[in-house]
């Protein structure tokens, strides 16, 4: 056997697998990553503040999780109720909103269940109940699956009532599930950023938006450093000023896909 | 200078495997020189005598090998071409080479070794092939040559022309008879009657895994004493 | 049909084009799997053939959980490591998850039972043949353990690229310790992933294409730097 070769391979695959900069890894949901605004806020941030953000696109439930083990140094994500238990617990130093966006029922172009014309989005749902819709659920216990299911509490149907058999729950991120209403040609609900993104659209034609009720609140907790150490906090801080500056403002405020605007900056200073 | 492994006695020795007897109860000297035909029928338990001879079979208890040193000096002293010959996957002289590579000699010496030795049983030309291509008299001939090159003091060889052809057979014959005349103790197993008569000085008769005579071979030919050596030469069937 | 021709020719454009992220995440999954495999080679082959020479009493027990350890499923290998590796983790304090380490340290627990139950086949079989000659030549177990895996080569090579072949396409236990961080563990696997769950299916199916590629790509070039010396053949 020739080994020179073999060996250099060797050596090349076992050289430093990663090389460190100063980097900070932070959970975000995969809403926020499917709607390409990070791709524009990070090397933004890198430039600015010289920080490398290592981004984890996990679900809601996770993001939390990796925080509260210290995993991960910050996160960014869209349950109020979970961020608050979070900050409560002292596994986050404090809550900051940051901006947010919304949430769009999309389902298929002739609209069997004539959810365009509700005037709220309980009535949406409700319509698609009484016509016994197909309608895809994340069904992961994400923060989009949470804001779903508390939608369906307010129009008064209950998880008796959502029957199997035009009730599907995909137990799947945002993109699979959207695969899964695409293949079934059903309804569902989805950030508007990865209904812009997403490529597989099939039939399915975004139906109904507007509703209050559908705004979608980011918030940003950086990972208590009196919990975990380890974590580096400073960074942490130094990109919260990043991104409740004038300069985040006008890049969330300025970012449009598809022709359409997609976030709202809200950030108290 | 290295001290004689030879006589070797053999005491009591029984073989067994899954509750039968195969071979013994044995009781046998092998002296220091000579040249051992072990006959037998097929099945007779030749191969089993042979590997317990050379320390490969498991002795029943109270059975025992003793050589005139301790057993694992002995073990370096001895040689044993199987009849099946096994090849390494690997040239015919890095076959060759391979016993004393794996006991410490440097590759360099080993190799002109195994080149001699190869270029005396008349396979130098096939030193680079592998040794899984050789034809039958060829491979037997390589066994010979590694079990030679560490030099034993006795070998053992089972039916090693059994698959062979005339021609190969001669030559076989041949090699093994100048390794004798150069002091080796030999003690090779064959059911071929002629092979035996060309080649033996003592003979061993075996069968049920009873050594049923072990004498000269001039007497053995002449006047076999049990009659399952006497229906044995003359071709007879024996069960 | 539409989705796999627009696959094929967006494959065909990454490459030509030498699309930067492309390379980036096929070096990384290169390095990854490479390591992984010499680890577990280092450790299965040997094993492997101890197994085959070796007589002890829970011998078969051993191979028998070796070989249903084959069929360990990627996706709890990972959430095993995961929370070993996790900050609130045994091993949390070396700060390894969501490192190009720890998916070598999950494929590495992958891909050993695999290369240690075929490398063992292999060496059974070897053993078999070679069995009375070195005991005849009185060697010592190390020395017949260095004699067969030698003598094996090929055939532990065949082990060691099934195990490449098992690492390279595994997403499950990477995606999970690794996070799929863009620029720190996206490897191809996790990429296809990404992009399926985006409903980018022909970039998607471009990213395997090229998976594909680079898998035959590496057994090749390894099979024929292994065949340089050999003159004969058996």
């Amino acid at each position: 056997m020739k080994m020179g070769p073999l060996l250099a391979l060797t050596l090349w695959a076992l050289s430093t697998v990663s090389a460190q900069a100063e980097s900070l890894k932070m959970a975000v949901t995969t809403s926020f990553h499917n709607s390409g605004l990070a791709e524009v806020l990070l090397p933004e941030i890198q430039k600015d503040t010289g920080i490398e953000v290592q981004l984890l696109v996990v679900g809601t439930g996770q993001a939390l999780r990796l925080g509260e083990a210290g995993d991960v140094d910050a996160i960014l994500v869209h349950s109020k109720a979970a961020e608050e238990e979070f900050v409560l617990g002292g596994f986050g130093v404090h809550r900051r909103e940051i901006m947010f966006n919304d949430f769009v029922f999309v389902g298929p172009s002739a609209d069997p269940a004539g959810i365009a014309g509700a005037a709220s989005a309980t009535e949406a749902l409700g319509l698609i109940a009484q016509n016994g819709a197909s309608f895809v659920s994340r069904g992961d216990d994400s923060g989009t699956h949470k804001k779903e299911l508390g939608l369906w509490a307010d129009a008064g149907i209950d998880a008796e009532a959502r029957a199997v058999s035009w009730y599907k729950e995909a137990g799947a991120g945002m993109g699979a599930s959207l695969n899964t209403a695409s293949g079934l040609n059903a309804y569902i609900m989805t950030d508007r950023a990865s209904w812009l993104k997403f490529g597989n659209k099939g039939d399915l034609a975004l139906l109904y938006a507007g509703d209050p009720a559908l705004f979608n609140q980011y918030a940003y907790l950086p990972v208590s450093p009196e919990m975990h150490g380890h974590v580096k906090a400073e960074l942490a801080l130094q990109l919260e000023d990043w991104l409740v500056s004038d300069r985040a403002r006008d890049l969330i405020d300025g970012y449009v896909l598809e022709g359409g605007r997609l976030f709202v900056f809200n950030a108290k200073r | 200078m290295v001290e004689t492994i030879l006589p070797l006695s053999v005491e009591n020795a029984v073989v067994r495997r899954r509750g039968k007897v195969l071979v013994g109860p044995i009781n046998a000297e092998v002296s220091e020189t000579g040249l051992t035909i072990v006959m037998g029928p097929n099945g007779a338990g030749k191969t089993t005598l042979l590997r317990l001879l050379h320390g490969m079979e498991r002795l029943a208890s109270g059975g025992q090998l003793k050589w005139q040193v301790p057993e694992p000096q002995a073990r370096g002293q001895q040689g044993f071409l199987f009849q099946a010959p096994i090849m390494m996957r690997r040239s015919a002289l890095e076959n060759v080479a391979y016993p004393l590579t794996v006991h410490g000699v440097s590759r360099k010496d080993a190799r002109k070794q195994a080149a001699e030795w190869l270029a005396r049983v008349g396979l130098q030309d096939s030193a680079d092939k592998q040794a899984t291509v050789l034809s039958g008299g060829e491979r037997q001939k390589l066994a010979l040559a590694r079990a030679l090159i560490r030099q034993p003091q006795i070998l053992f060889l089972d039916e090693p022309c059994a698959n062979l052809d005339g021609r190969a057979t001669r030559e076989f014959e041949a090699l093994l008879h100048s390794v004798h005349e150069e002091g080796t103790r030999i003690v090779m197993s064959t059911h071929d009657i002629g092979q035996a008569r060309r080649l033996a000085q003592d003979v061993w008769f075996i069968h049920h895994g009873q050594i049923l005579e072990a004498t000269s071979a001039e007497l053995f030919f002449e006047d076999p004493k049990s009659k399952e050596a006497r229906a044995f030469l003359k071709g007879d069937i024996i069960e | 049909m539409n989705d796999i021709l627009a696959g094929l020719l967006h494959a065909a454009h990454l490459i030509f084009t030498l699309d930067a992220d492309l390379i980036e995440i096929s070096l990384r999954s290169l390095r990854v799997t490479l390591s992984a495999v010499l680890v577990s080679s280092l450790i299965g082959l040997p094993l492997g053939c101890w197994l085959a020479v070796q007589r002890f009493r829970f011998r078969r027990l051993v191979i028998a959980t070796l070989n249903a350890l084959m069929g360990l499923p990627p996706v709890v290998v990972g959430l095993i490591v995961y929370l070993l590796l996790s900050r609130s983790g045994p091993f949390g304090v070396f700060g390894l998850l969501f490192t190009p380490t720890a998916m070598i340290i999950a494929q590495v627990v992958i891909l050993t039972p695999l290369i240690a139950s075929i490398s063992h086949q292999a060496i059974r079989d070897l053993w078999a043949e070679y069995h009375d000659l070195l005991i005849s030549l009185n060697t010592t177990r190390r020395q017949r353990i260095m004699t067969l895996l030698w003598d094996g080569r090929r055939a532990l090579l065949t082990a060691s690229l099934a195990g490449f072949g098992r690492g390279i396409g595994e997403v499950g236990a990477i995606m999970i310790v690794g996070g799929n961080i863009d620029h720190a563990t996206r490897v191809l696997t996790t990429a296809i992933s990404l992009e399926t769950g985006k409903g980018n299916f022909a970039l998607a199916l471009a990213l395997g294409f090229i998976l594909i590629g680079l898998a035959v790509a590496v057994n090749l070039i390894i099979h024929s730097l292994s065949r340089t010396e050999v003159s004969g053949r058996w």
